[in-house]
């Protein structure tokens, strides 16, 4: 579906033979695929227009690295300039010197305010804090019925009364001190920035409250206007910060981009799932990768890091370094895998993947088609495939609706891959044990052999996250993905 | 080999490149599985890095949903915003229109923003379609999330007729390109109804784009025309989705069938749609959870809640993709995946009150021909109208103050 800002540039530079400096039409016509790229991705074009420049700027100015291709060196300037923009730290919270902390939230209708509001309850509960919840939301129909349930679930209390928001928001201020806690989170109405009676409604709420922080609540899926919506937001209420929400789908989140490069605010913290602690401080670099269409490997870690009990991963992982993997481990896995989302998406994730294995649309019913298989084996069959003949492989296929042929396929390719893993599981195992014990040994860890990989985000990633390991995993990518029989090749 | 073999051998190689790639996944999960117990026992080490350490919950289980689904979608009017005493005017606004006047889109438009004048009036100012002309036109389309290619295939398609009619002026300029719009947005925008009682309209999308509100907003004006309304909460996930439903319903006249949070959507509406047959209603709205269109689990949810809605009396006639005017690029997926799973009939834009313009329904439209239906340009009842081509071109050049 998408194309990575790399796939794009492969064209361009499989015409430039020339490994030294760019000239300046080349560099013109990798600009317009940037800004392709970026449109694309929902960046403003006002801001496009300026990160072209500064890229233009890098491009013609700078000697390309014999290291490194041409087009691995832009992609490099390019996401550093997206970090640039997105701001490199994330944002750290302080507290009132003189409780409460008071947290105003704001936005469009339908961005996410009442479930982000006791995302962020939970998670200052999580910072050993105890938050108040107020329902200052009195326009929408059971918006405070809706932000009662959510305190219910998460053990906070909830503040509102049918009277008007300004007057609800200072009456919890003092509900709050009387019950001694000490960061309040109102949650106000859904307003559009060109309503003026309502900007001055909220206006009102924030004079009477005097929040600590302002955040700014918008979906990553917002299209151009996002810039016009946070300029109003910004102009009536002073935004301390942003809280991006949907951040789960495959929207690329570019106007991200565009909101702190307009009011040069953070992005503080984003929302990357339906639960209530699906919900984190933001990392500028991760989505710099996303915006372009490079991978988001941590974020597919952390979706791994849900889906899967980590200690039954790590035995299959053992299992399947050393060889003693089954099919009914692939089973468990492939279902772990179908509860992180749909495989392409997933797939999506990874750097490092060809982008002709990417784009295959891989079905549910597919997938159905090779549980079916496998769920036709006996126990036995499953934990060694090995002893599967003819006569098997017929029970298997009718068992299944499928035929002997197909029942082999999968079974002579399940073996191959068996085979690979393990061959390369050995020396990657290793790797691991060594680059933890590196990393926890010196706390900055980041990238000691320097390697950059054909993504060329990886060494940015590991750096400011500082997460040993990545390189093994990126290495298998890479061979599972170019060594891999048999792969679909859609021209 | 013969056709069918060739074809089967096709098929038969995709099916194994699949099991290859699903081999990988499944290998490079496992490994991930260490690299992350590793990053777990690393961060564990160092809190300050991130609060994520809470046990895991099963997937969807009834923790409320992430985002505000459903929202009252359109706040008030500038000029009916000052009698807004917060609940009071809008039920008060529900309660007395029992005779819907549509009002006109171009009303509602010219209301929220002003004079239709940005970019066609500065090119309509030049003295000759330079190639500035030109960028301007692409800028205004794309700041209107067309997006950069339909943009570009747009302007291209009208470079081609303005070079065969020799067109040299910038307004005959900017025609071409509204009528070459509005070609592509003209499209049947009826809501049709089943010959067998009940009709039964689904409404779908992503989280917080209005669905609920819309079946507030379509309820209230199918009662006004005299039907017989049922709405069937199948939000049973987010928190108080169907309280809010219920509100709406009461407002209007609309029996709300309502379910238990966290039960099955499919059975609600089931269940609703029996209710409806037995009681001779015309028409049964059906709400559904937000749900993002990447979610596999959720996806295939709305797929048997489209095949449910189907198995009692009466038919399916409607299945409507709720979209957010903001919307970006973006939309053009939610529409492709959402139609692959419930075979949607139009579109519901709603928000275009606001500054957005919901340039995206181009390419929906374009690429997968679904037409948009409905408008949603303000938080009363009424003001959820027909699509209107024309006008709607025209606001998308139109600058907000």
């Amino acid at each position: 579906m998408f194309e990575a800002l790399s796939d794009r540039f492969e064209g361009i530079f499989k015409r430039l033979r020339n490994s030294g400096r760019l000239t300046a039409e080349e560099v013109d016509e990798v600009l317009r695929e940037i800004r392709v790229a970026l449109l694309e991705a929902d960046v403003n074009i006002g801001v496009v227009r300026s990160l072209q420049g500064r890229i233009r700027e890098r491009c013609v100015g700078d000697e390309l690295s014999g290291a490194l291709t041409a087009s691995q060196q832009i992609i490099k300037i390019v996401n550093e300039e997206l970090v640039a923009t997105l701001g490199g730290e994330t944002m750290r919270i302080t507290y009132a010197s003189k409780p409460p902390t008071v947290v105003l939230m704001a936005g469009l209708q339908g961005a996410g305010k009442t479930t982000n509001s006791a995302k962020l309850a939970k998670w200052f509960k999580a910072q050993g804090r105890h938050p108040l919840l107020v329902g200052a939301d009195l326009q929408r129909p059971a918006a405070v019925e809706q932000l009662r349930t959510l305190g219910g679930q998460i053990g906070v209390p909830v503040y509102s009364s049918a009277t008007d928001p300004v007057s609800v928001a200072s009456e919890a201020i003092a509900e709050a001190r009387r019950l001694g806690l000490d960061v309040v989170i109102v949650d106000t109405a859904g307003r559009l920035a060109i309503d003026a009676a309502l900007m001055a409604e909220v206006r009102q709420i924030s004079e009477a409250v005097q929040p600590d922080y302002t955040f700014l609540v918008i979906d990553a899926m917002l299209g151009q206007d996002a810039v016009n919506v946070a300029k109003s937001f910004h102009d009536t209420l002073e935004l301390d910060g942003v809280i991006l929400t949907k951040l789960d789908g495959d929207a690329r989140g570019g106007a991200a981009l565009s909101v702190k490069e307009v009011v040069g605010r953070p992005i503080a913290f984003a929302s990357t799932g339906e639960k209530l602690d699906e919900f984190e401080p933001f990392h500028p670099d991760r989505l710099a990768g996303r915006i372009l269409g490079m991978g988001d490997m941590l974020t597919l870690i952390e979706k791994a890091e849900a889906a899967f009990e980590s200690d039954q991963a790590e035995e299959a992982a053992q299992r399947l370094m050393d060889g003693t993997f089954t099919l009914e481990d692939f089973v468990e896995q492939l279902n772990a895998v179908r509860k992180m989302g749909s495989l392409s998406s997933i797939l999506g994730m990874m750097p490092g993947i060809p982008k002709e294995v990417r784009d295959v649309e891989i079905g549910d019913k597919e997938v159905g088609r090779v549980e079916a298989i496998i769920h036709s084996m006996t126990v036995q069959e499953r934990t060694r495939p090995e002893i599967i003949d003819t006569s098997r492989r017929t029970r298997i296929a009718r068992g299944s609706g499928t035929n002997p042929t197909e029942v082999a396929q999968l079974i002579s390719q399940f073996m191959e891959m068996r085979k690979m893993m393990q061959s390369m599981g050995g020396g990657a195992m290793k790797r691991v044990k060594k680059k933890t014990k590196k990393a926890k040994g010196k706390k900055g860890g980041g990238s000691p052999s320097g390697r950059v990989s054909a993504k060329g985000t990886q060494p940015e990633v590991k750096k400011a996250f500082r997460l040993p390991g990545l390189d093994p995993v990126a290495d298998q990518l890479e061979k599972a993905g170019i060594e891999i029989p048999g792969l679909p090749r859609i021209d | 080999m013969g056709v069918v073999g060739v074809l089967r051998s096709s098929a038969y190689d995709f099916v194994m490149s699949l099991l290859a790639i699903l081999l990988i996944v499944a290998g490079v999960l496992a490994a991930l599985g260490v690299v992350a117990a590793v990053v777990l026992a690393f961060r564990r080490q160092t809190p300050a890095i991130g609060g994520r350490l809470e046990p895991m919950e099963p997937p969807r289980s009834k923790a409320p949903k992430v985002e505000r689904n459903d929202t009252s979608s359109d706040t008030a009017l500038v000029d009916t915003a000052s009698d807004i005493g917060e609940e009071s005017a809008e039920s008060g606004a529900v309660g007395e229109v029992l005779t819907p006047v549509a009002p006109s889109f171009r009303d509602r438009l010219r209301r929220a923003r002003g004079t239709f004048s940005g970019t066609f009036a500065s090119i309509r100012g030049r003295s000759a379609i330079t190639e500035e002309v030109w960028e301007d036109l692409e800028e205004a389309l794309i700041r209107a999330d067309v997006g950069i290619g339909p943009a570009t295939e747009l302007l291209t398609a009208v470079r081609a007729r303005v070079k065969s009619a020799g067109i040299t002026s910038p307004s005959e300029l900017l025609e071409e390109v509204k009528s070459e719009m509005i070609t592509r947005l003209v499209a049947p925008i009826d809501l049709r109804f089943s010959a067998e009682s009940p009709t039964i309209w689904l409404m779908v999308g992503v989280n917080g784009v209005g669905k609920t509100t819309t079946i507030g907003k379509l309820g209230h004006r199918l009662v006004g025309e005299g039907k017989t309304v049922v709405m069937a909460a199948g939000d049973t996930f987010r928190a108080a989705a169907a309280e809010q439903l219920a509100m709406w319903g009461e407002r209007c006249g609309a029996t709300v069938i309502r379910g238990a949070e966290g039960g099955d959507p499919s059975s609600v509406i089931f269940d609703a749609v029996a209710h409806a047959g037995s009681a001779g209603a015309d028409v049964v709205l059906a709400d559904t959870a937000g749900r993002l269109h990447t979610k596999s689990n959720l996806m295939e949810e709305l797929r048997k809640v489209r095949r449910v809605a189907d198995k009692g009396v009466g038919s399916v006639t409607e299945v409507l993709l709720v979209l957010d005017a903001t919307t970006g690029q973006n939309g053009l997926t939610q529409a492709r995946e959402f139609a692959e799973a419930a075979d949607l009939t139009g579109v519901v834009l709603t928000k275009l009150d606001g500054s957005a313009k919901g340039g995206i329904v181009f390419a929906i439209q374009s690429s997968l021909g679904i037409p948009v239906k409905l408008v949603g340009l303000g938080e009363h009842a009424e003001d959820l109208v027909p699509f209107d081509a024309e006008q709607f071109v025209e606001a998308l050049f139109a600058e907000e103050d």
